[in-house]
């Protein structure tokens, strides 16, 4: 009745076999090394950057201890510390701006186990050391903005069409115009719907051009004729979505600028982001930089000089006086004037939207007052001619695009046609926005733990483990006796279970889930506790050790079921409510939960089947004294 | 070895009543303390700023505490932990100054006066994260005990559950009441104790009516407090050493743990106490008290039987 068919120790020995292959990566340590990235998040990286690389440590005469090149980055692993930072700088010097040249620690273990997937288990910044952020986007500032941008461009409309209205204004998060008459109000109705259906597509994920941008609401009082206008929640949606997704473009790129490896830069919830840098010691700097504005120019593109010769000739060092040579986005040179006409301040607004007369993906830009004056000016005397936007940021300068002057664009809303498709249009005004955060964001969390303390709490984390697991294992055997060293393997390899899934599952290991690790231990005995009473029970009783031995195992089962169910529904609970450590702490309980049922009921099962299962008659089995109650 | 040794079923129940008075007086007397001088809420609930800062010799609390004045900001609490090089200064949210810009003024400003300190970890919270996560914490405890709660009601019925949520809720509240007696720090990592409490303590009272339970099957002749009074003595054992297990683990998290992990371990070691002390004479005098017996609990095998 004690014997397990030889499919389950196969399972035993191939779960203990694949644990053991995916904890190795923990015992290899870590090498100094430089990882390289595209500026851009999401570009992809080519053979030649990665020549380059290798040629010019070569040319320094740094040696490497190993390179990985994959489509987003090339790591370059060295021995010493020292290499690092000179290889950091030498590839920096040749590779230029495009690229992120960052300093990292890499695991040691061999290439094969990488590519099974099998890393070390993933450290959370109160183990490693770093910074975290959570910034939260201005909504009232978002909803300003759009609002009086809004209210100005119905003025402009309103005027236009001649219609007639007085007292016009913002009220909360609505605009309200004041009108003489219904038929007023009601041609305005029109006008500014005419106006929205174009406006509030969005990436092509917008609402169709049929829907209503706007909600409209009328009042009739005295004469007076009130109408309402406020973005549908649809439309409010899509605004905060897409500033959220400028600002996770922008932080992208100023987060690459501090050269941190494997940042992570996410959304969280509708309305905030997290920035996670590990490694960061120079939280100032980090600050400085996440809250830094960067700055959009349009200048004119130089045409009278624009001929391939003068390019050549530019690219090659002979600048024409007063111009200036930068690229495209498709690498084209342009030739373009010193002279800044605009700067990104003057700047309110850009947008992706369809043009209504030819369909086309457009994007559209909105001017202050100041801009708009100066822009009116400047595309009077400029037409046929092409205007360049730049961004520019730390020293690298990008023509994010060069549209021709078609004619005198007055009133600040200028409209630059050319794009492909719809996806084009949100790229290139995600770009234009990229320089400045489209709405003001504030840190409204911070959490930062140096690198000397991070190592301190993996000591902590890990003594508390080992002293809790050592202390179990005298008290479990000197009371279990054998059985006891049977509950003592199926903890240890319950310990093999739970970091094998940590590491291959690469959930972030928090101190708190090395607490979580160390009660894990406490409880999971538990079960082992549970079956090895139950056993005892059974000898007390009378019970011939062997159908001991499986009634203690079947009995103890339901028990052991519910109890970690229990506790399951408290981890789940946590990781659904809790964040950051906390979440940390509740995968660990939930993982824990399911490899300690594992070990104590199969693979404790399994060694006890092994030892008492092939003997027909046991006399007495070792699980320690056995005090009998008499007369019960 | 076997540490507990009983001829006979030790008479749990008759003391129900003791415990129901002593039960209710701690209960009390904890919400009490919750009302009266409430919890100490650390920055993760309150909003706020938290900084460890270590000096390479024994820190000047005084002259850290004059610095923070004169940047004004009085309101700094100062003090050592640990050692006396390392500091900890505590802040409220500050109106007109972000959060990011004070942690770094403090930052500056000490570092003027000592270059060599080092700044080991910054926690800040804005208030309304920090509402949030109060908000969150207390919807997890809410969410687990109905968890728990039906859970229990479907494997065993709801006389269990009301009593086993009654005993977990009883562990809490006492664990919150000793929180806000010694006005020890409550924050993010107290409150996963507080929720792993809550999931480990409903083992007890599982294993004790999984017992009484099955008890039913077999002594079909006893008393209802018979049947509870050896399920609570045969189970005695187990109890013993489970919580030795993890007590033992949680004592040396409280020595090696650090600062970070040292109230976690207080509220886990009172839960672990309480946990057993409740599932036994809290959650089985209720069970009995709300009119658990053979013919509501032993229905598979009564059904079976037939």
């Amino acid at each position: 009745m004690n014997q397990y068919s030889s499919w389950k120790y196969i399972l035993i020995l191939l779960t203990i076999g694949l644990s053991l292959l995916y904890v190795t990566p923990n015992f290899y340590g870590e090498s100094f090394a430089v990882q390289v990235m595209p500026v851009k998040a999401g570009e992809t990286i080519d053979r030649s950057t990665l020549k380059l690389v290798e040629s010019s440590l070569d040319k320094a005469k740094i040696q490497n201890i190993g390179i990985a090149f994959e489509d987003t980055d090339i790591k370059i692993k060295f021995k010493e510390a020292n290499d690092q930072l000179n290889a950091k700088q030498v590839i920096e010097k040749s590779l230029g701006n495009k690229f992120v040249v960052a300093l990292n620690l890499i695991s040691n273990s061999p290439d094969w186990l990488s590519n099974l997937g099998a890393l070390p288990m993933y450290l959370g910044l109160d183990l490693r050391g770093g910074v975290h952020f959570l910034m939260q986007l201005d909504l009232s500032k978002l909803s300003e903005k759009k609002n009086d941008g809004f209210l100005v461009n119905v003025r402009k409309e309103l005027q236009k069409e001649n219609v007639k209205y007085y007292d016009s204004k913002v009220i909360n998060n609505y605009v309200q115009l004041k009108f003489k008459s219904e038929d007023a109000l009601n041609q305005a109705k029109n006008i500014i719907r005419a106006q929205g259906s174009g406006r509030s597509i969005f990436g092509g994920k917008g609402p169709a051009k049929e829907t209503e941008a706007f909600n409209f609401s009328q009042i009739k009082s005295n004469n007076e004729f009130i109408l309402k206008i406020k973005n549908n929640q649809y439309t409010d949606e899509e605004n905060v979505n897409f500033a959220l997704k400028q600002n996770l473009e922008t932080l992208h790129n100023r987060v690459n600028e501090l050269g941190v490896a494997e940042p992570i830069i996410q959304q969280q919830g509708k309305d905030r982001i997290v920035v996670q840098l590990p490694g960061v010691q120079d939280t100032a700097k980090a600050k400085e930089i996440i809250g830094r504005t960067a700055i959009l120019e349009m200048r004119m593109v130089d045409e009278e000089r624009s001929d391939p010769a003068t390019i050549e000739k530019a690219e090659n060092g002979q600048l024409p006086p007063g111009t200036e040579l930068y690229y495209d986005r498709s690498e084209n040179p342009l030739l373009v004037k010193k002279e800044v006409i605009l700067t990104g301040e003057r700047l309110e607004d850009a947008s992706p939207g369809v043009d209504q007369m030819t369909g086309q993906s457009v994007v559209y830009l909105d001017l202050d007052s100041v801009g708009t004056n100066i822009f009116k000016e400047v595309t009077r005397k400029n037409i046929g001619k092409r205007i360049a936007l730049l961004l520019i940021e730390k020293n690298y300068t990008e023509v994010i695009t060069a549209p021709k002057i078609k004619s005198e664009i007055g009133g600040g809303n200028v409209m630059i046609t050319g794009m492909e498709n719809a996806q084009e249009s949100t790229d290139i005004s995600l770009l234009l926005r990229a320089g400045s955060l489209s709405v003001p964001m504030e840190i409204v969390e911070e959490r930062t733990v140096g690198p000397s303390m991070g190592k301190e709490n993996i000591a902590r984390g890990v003594n508390s483990t080992m002293w809790g697991f050592a202390a179990i294992v005298v008290l479990i055997v000197a009371y279990y006796m054998f059985f006891g060293v049977v509950s003592v393997i199926g903890l240890s390899v319950n310990l093999l279970f739970l970091t094998a899934l940590l590491s291959a599952l690469q959930a972030t290991l928090t101190l708190p889930g090395l607490a979580a690790i160390a009660i894990t231990i406490g409880m999971a005995i538990d079960a082992n506790v549970l079956i090895n009473e139950r056993i005892r029970d059974e000898i007390r009783n009378g019970m011939p050790p062997q159908r001991s031995i499986s009634q203690g195992y079947d009995k103890a089962w339901g028990t052991i079921l519910d109890s970690n169910i229990t506790t399951m529904i408290a981890g789940l609970a946590l990781f659904m409510f809790g964040s950051g450590p906390i979440k940390g702490f509740a995968v660990v309980l939930v993982l824990g939960i399911l490899t300690s049922v594992y070990s104590a009921i199969f693979v404790s099962r399994g060694i006890v089947n092994y030892i008492y299962g092939n003997k027909r008659t046991i006399k007495k089995i070792s699980i320690g004294e056995i005090f009998k109650v008499e007369n019960n | 070895m076997e540490i507990f040794r009983v001829k006979t079923d030790i008479p749990f129940m008759k003391f129900r009543k003791i415990s129901a008075i002593i039960s209710t007086s701690i209960f009390i007397a904890s919400i009490l303390f919750l009302v009266t001088r409430g919890l100490n809420l650390g920055v993760d609930f309150t909003g706020g700023t938290l900084m460890e800062v270590s000096y390479p010799q024994a820190a000047n609390l005084e002259e850290i505490r004059s610095t923070l004045k004169k940047i004004d900001l009085p309101e700094a609490q100062v003090q050592n932990f640990g050692t006396s090089s390392d500091v900890l200064i505590r802040l409220p949210v500050v109106e007109n100054l972000s959060l990011a810009d004070l942690s770094e003024k403090i930052a500056l400003t000490l570092k003027e006066s000592d270059p060599a300190l080092k700044i080991e970890r910054v926690e800040s919270v804005g208030s309304q994260v920090g509402d949030e996560l109060y908000e969150d914490g207390a919807l997890a405890i809410l969410f687990v005990g109905i968890g728990i709660m039906l859970y229990l009601w479907l494997r065993f019925e709801w006389r269990f559950a009301v009593a086993a949520i009654v005993a977990n809720m009883h562990d809490v509240v006492i664990i919150l009441g000793f929180f806000a007696f010694f006005q020890w720090e409550f924050n993010l990592t107290v409150l996963a104790a507080v929720l792993a409490v809550l999931g480990y303590s409903v083992n007890e009272s599982v294993v004790v009516f999984d017992r009484v339970r099955e008890n039913f099957r077999i002594m079909r002749k006893s008393s209802v407090i018979e049947v509870v009074n050896n399920a609570i003595t045969r189970t005695m054992s187990r109890t013993i050493m489970t919580h030795l297990s993890t007590q033992t683990v949680v004592v040396c998290m409280l020595i090696f743990g650090g600062e970070i992990l040292h109230n976690f371990s207080i509220a886990l070691t009172i839960g672990i106490l309480f946990g057993i002390y409740s599932s036994i004479m809290v959650g089985c005098p209720l069970a009995i008290w709300l009119g658990t017996n053979q013919s509501n609990l032993a229905v598979v095998d009564v059904k079976a039987e037939k």
